[in-house]
């Protein structure tokens, strides 16, 4: 008898017990917990302060259109998911939830018709968010005026629009949790700590993900590529060269609500973090924030191996980039690469310039933009768009000089990395 | 703005000072940089990249000039990048987080400008050129088409607040946006009359409209109307009416 046939029940059985135990739905440890009733108006205003801290405005609404309507393309490796309109619209939006079935979306990631919910939505942060939250979030999306519109389906590559493998994903990468906080820590910590890894959900961007889009909790907030937008979230580490080590929290906090700090400023999709929700926040919570964020440890990495280009070809390229430098950015970013403060930011020790990727600093050499206009800095300057006159064998060669400048080491740009960014970036 | 090299600080500064700096690890280089103005025209020179300086642009390639335009329709147009009623990439991602008063205060900027205009582009054929001369001053009443010069005036210069000159522009951009008009992917707010007026012309309309548009020469006084000449024949939801 061949093993197949003698062993084929067994493996048969060992099958279905791991397939039935893969897909048999995720427990929730943590208890309902305590729920205050407030009176329906205080909870509203809570809840629109949970949105804004959340961000939800900025997934749910797509470029000009109502706000909470959804229809906002996010665009993954995985295909194309269209956010859902959350206004409380009966056929069409959240108008038939109950606050139980908001906040298992939430918490479980599980939608009303008990359908899983993709990672898109990022579930695996808001398990954290307090059942109060969820509850103000909730009312307060019930207090805006309902709007009948239906967005479109996901478009998702084979096998992933197969819906029913979201019980396999869960199974493997989710756990539902909830914010312990740590008692050794202060209040404004746990705030802070709050904030990070639940309602603002940081991980979503600066956490990489592994193949099936779970991100990796183990690697913290050290930076990710940011796959279908075609950017680089920075790490948020206590890292010298990468993260935040060498930025005050003081400076953390300023370039959280003005968008520009002595050294830095927000751009891409952060600039629209910081524009939707972060400037909005009270002060004591974007301290807090900072707080936590430089409370994270330096996280080792893998050193950039600096020079990758053979001698002759480094000096020609350190030669044209510094020549175009004088010529097209030291009147801002000054000969020194220390930039003016609160108006152009640093590019020397500049983490975004010699950071993990130099996926940013080839965006922003090519396609410039402004910071975001906030309270604290209402009129922005600009940064030029190099895109229409540079080649990308300049494009490389500037941003090669200023990532290897001053004291700055980090890879050679090549032309054919440029070329990949040339298309301006889409929202 | 040329970024002075060492050898400028030298000559500027007696040699006692720069060495005294230099001992006292004063910040030379705030001695050797010129001070970055507090100015609107700095904070905008992200813009001049592609529009050339002051907003002249030029009479080639693609980007159109923003100079001199009345402030009320740059104003229009920078929320309609924004707002999603217009898609140029390169745009949409220049005002994405920008505030009505700074866009507002953006408009004004290049509104005041008034940089020599460039030549005119060359002609297109005489056929051509009698149909685009037709279509933009007397329009086609077969078709209740009226003229562009019904609106943007008899000189074509624009009036304020809301409608803009149709001169000193590229043939590619203005064929480019009639298209974009008949094809939805340009808006404005509505009644969105250039939208009902587009559709009735033909690509070889187009086509004429553009090459006879992009061969006039610019007086450099072509300044905005303060008012239209006479009643607009239609109802335009950017022009306050």
């Amino acid at each position: 008898m061949k093993p197949i046939y003698k062993y084929g029940g067994t493996v048969a059985l060992l099958f279905i017990v791991a397939l039935v135990g893969l897909t048999w739905p995720v427990s929730d440890p943590t208890p309902a917990g305590p729920r205050t009733h407030a009176a329906p108006a205080d909870l509203i205003e809570r809840g629109r302060y949970v949105a804004t801290a959340g961000n939800c405005m900025g997934c749910h609404t797509v470029r000009g259109g109502t706000p909470y309507a959804g229809g906002r393309v996010l665009r993954t490796q995985y295909g194309n998911f269209y956010t859902p309109n959350i206004t409380p619209d009966t056929e069409t939006g959240l108008g038939k939830w109950t606050a139980d079935e908001f906040w298992q979306a939430l918490h479980l990631g599980r939608s009303r018709n008990g359908q899983l919910l993709y990672p898109a939505f990022p579930y695996p942060s808001y398990t954290r968010v307090s059942r109060d939250d969820s509850d103000a979030l909730f009312a307060y999306l019930r207090s805006l005026p309902a709007v009948k519109q239906r967005n479109p389906s996901h478009q998702l590559q084979f096998p992933y629009d197969q819906r029913v493998l979201l019980r396999v994903w869960q199974r493997l990468y989710f756990a539902p949790g909830s914010y312990v906080p740590d008692t050794r820590e202060s209040a404004s910590w746990n705030r802070g700590a709050y904030l990070v890894e639940g309602l603002g959900h940081c991980a979503a961007c600066h956490t990489s993900r592994n193949e099936l889009g779970a991100t990796d909790a183990h690697a913290g907030l050290t930076g990710a590529n940011l796959i279908g937008l075609g950017w680089y979230a920075p790490s948020l580490s206590a890292s010298i060269g990468t993260g935040l080590g060498t930025m005050p929290q003081q400076e953390v906090a300023t370039l959280l609500k003005a968008g520009v700090s002595y050294h830095s400023a927000v751009f891409g999709p952060m600039a629209e973090v910081v524009s939707g929700s972060l400037q909005h926040l009270k002060d004591d919570d974007v301290d807090a924030i900072a707080r936590y964020l430089k409370s994270l440890p330096a996280q080792e990495h893998d050193v950039d191996a600096a020079p990758t280009l053979p001698e002759d070809e480094r000096i020609g390229t350190m030669a044209l980039g510094k020549h175009l430098y004088e010529q097209n950015c030291a009147s801002c970013h000054r000969a020194d690469g220390q930039g003016v403060a609160g108006k152009y930011p640093s590019l020397a020790g500049n983490p975004v310039v010699v950071g993990g990727s130099a996926v940013n600093a080839i965006r922003i050499v090519l396609h410039g933009g402004f910071p975001p206009a906030t309270r604290l800095n209402p009129r922005p300057y600009g940064m030029p768009p190099f895109e229409p006159t540079f080649t990308d064998k300049e494009v490389a060669a500037v941003t090669s000089f200023i990532r290897n400048a001053w004291h700055n080491r980090a890879s050679y740009v090549s032309p054919n990395e440029v070329d990949a960014y040339r298309a301006v970036p889409e929202s | 703005m040329k970024l002075r090299n060492g050898g400028a600080l030298w000559g500027k500064w007696p040699n006692w000072l720069v060495g005294y700096a230099l001992l006292t690890g004063v910040a030379v280089t705030a001695y050797a940089e010129e001070v970055i103005p507090d100015t609107i025209g700095q904070r905008v020179k992200a813009c001049v990249a592609c529009h050339g300086d002051q907003g002249r642009a030029s009479n080639s390639g693609y980007y159109p000039r923003i100079a001199g335009k009345p402030e009320g329709y740059l104003y229009n147009q920078l929320l309609n990048f924004r707002d999603g009623r217009r898609n140029y990439p390169a745009m949409v991602y220049m005002v994405t987080g920008l505030t009505d008063d700074y866009l507002r205060e953006i408009a004004h900027f290049f509104a005041q400008q008034h940089p020599p205009y460039p030549a005119p582009q060359t002609p297109a054929s005489a056929q051509e050129m009698t149909l685009g001369a037709a279509l933009v001053n007397k329009g086609d009443a077969a078709r209740v088409l009226p003229a562009c010069a019904a609106c943007h005036g008899p000189a074509l210069a624009g009036v304020e607040p809301g409608i803009p000159s149709l001169l000193g522009l590229p043939r590619d951009y203005l064929f480019a946006q009639l298209n974009n008009w008949k094809n939805g992917e340009r808006k404005a707010a509505t009644p969105d009359c250039m939208h009902g007026i587009v559709g009735k012309l033909s690509a070889a309309d187009m086509t004429a409209v553009a090459a006879w548009l992009s061969s006039q020469p610019v007086a450099n006084e072509n300044r905005p109307a303060a008012q239209p000449a006479s009643p607009l024949p239609l109802r335009c939801g950017s022009m306050p009416q």
